[in-house]
């Protein structure tokens, strides 16, 4: 390797751990999320380091911005924080036993790194790609290969929008805004932008990096944006609709599985003709519905629904 | 020849970028540092997607690094509006010789 990548790289690594260390001793909450946020950026960066677009543009888009815009509005939910009596932190003699420990954990998990095969299941992969329906490796797997893996993330994320749902109502309309004309003028020019590279990056989740995840994340954060800048869930949108749209993906990816079992005999096998044409359906719903999820975290609980004929 | 200008701007760019962060360090409060950082790195992210788009040979790729920079100019000024708007509702006054 070249000299000036390796010193990329430690640079980068190091950073990671320093922030690492400042997300979890910061002195108050909200250096953590920035800390936190930061580190969710130089890991995409580390991803790209390691050839691995796909995941770099899933981490850029979701650990850094999206769980980053998350954890900040919880934060200004929690209100003002008490200030307790700042401990010391100094290297004390209990800290020993940990310290011992973390090495220990280290290099047995850098043994057990070392003894996995090397090329892992990658032939595996480039072996059945002809029959994949797809040129992308990566889509291949999440949706053809692994799509059972793919279809319980969906749910675990269904899930967490119901519980969370169940909790309460919209939060978002009981918080106050700053007047600050750019926010809405930077919004309403950058929303057509959202939602082009939305469908752009479904599109090209096909035969290169891109795909239902970061498309999705890519919907939230546009639509989190305007959210941020005084839009509210259309009153025609709240209720069914809105349940439709938050359980459209999984929905459609149990269709097209329980279809496969139907006519290729068995669950999510896609008859090889059409494989192309229900991975791009799988795609497009779960990649909205993704969109529509994080968002409805971003809301905090289900918007009003109004009642018609009461003012 | 072309390369050579690349390097040049991009280097140019990284010094405009070393300014704007001795900025963020020295400058007394969010507002002078807004000033510092805002202005200094748009012009230096400008200088180095200009640098790299005179290393690119490839059209789509050149307008990308351009979407690139645009886009980091209009959310840029937003942003440092919006910080600026927020800590004067906090109730932070600009520094004062």
């Amino acid at each position: 390797m070249h000299p000036v990548e390796v010193t990329f790289d430690a640079l980068l690594l190091f950073s990671m751990v320093v922030l690492a260390w400042q997300g979890v001793h910061a002195r108050n909450m909200f250096r953590a999320v920035v800390s936190f946020m930061m580190f969710g950026l130089l890991t995409a960066v580390a991803w790209v380091r390691l050839e691995a677009p796909d995941i770099a543009l899933a981490e850029a888009s979701l650990g850094a911005g999206l769980t980053g815009a998350l954890l900040l509005a919880t934060l200004g939910r929690l209100g003002p924080e008490r200030r307790g009596p700042r401990r010391r932190r100094a290297m004390k003699l209990s800290m020993l036993p940990w310290l011992a420990l973390g090495l220990v954990g280290t290099t047995v998990l850098l043994a057990v790194t070392l003894s996995l095969p090397a090329p892992g299941l990658g032939e595996a992969v480039l072996a059945a790609m002809p029959a994949a329906g797809v040129d992308s490796p990566v889509t291949a797997v999440l949706l053809n290969f692994r799509a059972w893996d793919t279809l319980l993330e969906i749910g675990v994320m269904l899930l967490a929008v119901i519980a969370l749902w169940s909790l309460g109502q919209d939060v978002l309309a009981s918080t106050s805004r700053l007047p600050a004309p750019a926010l809405p003028a930077l919004v309403r020019v950058l929303f057509p932008l959202f939602v082009l590279s939305t469908f752009y990056l479904l599109w090209r989740g096909g035969h290169g990096p891109g795909g239902a995840f970061p498309a999705g994340a890519l919907l939230a954060a546009g639509l989190v944006l305007a959210l941020l800048a005084g839009a509210r869930v259309p009153e025609r949108m709240r209720g069914a609709p809105l349940r439709w749209a938050v359980g459209g993906g999984l929905f459609a990816f149990l269709i097209v599985a329980v279809g496969g079992m139907w006519a290729a005999g068995a669950f999510f096998a896609y008859p090889p003709q059409h494989a192309s044409i229900l991975i791009a359906i799988v795609e497009i719903a779960a990649g909205l519905s993704i969109g529509v999820m994080l968002t409805a975290l971003f809301l905090g609980g289900e918007p009003t629904e109004v009642r018609r004929g009461r003012t | 020849m072309i390369m050579m200008a690349g390097t040049v701007l991009i280097v140019l760019g990284l010094l405009f970028f070393l300014s704007g962060t001795v900025g963020l360090l020295r400058f007394p409060d969010v507002f002078t540092r807004l000033h510092a950082l805002s202005k200094a790195d748009t012009l230096a992210l400008g200088l180095v997607c200009a640098g790299l788009a005179l290393h690119a040979d490839d059209g789509a790729l050149q307008l990308k690094l351009l979407l690139i920079w645009l886009l980091v100019i209009v959310s840029g000024a937003t942003c440092s509006s919006l910080i600026a708007r927020a800590a004067l509702a906090h109730g932070i006054r600009p520094w004062q010789r």
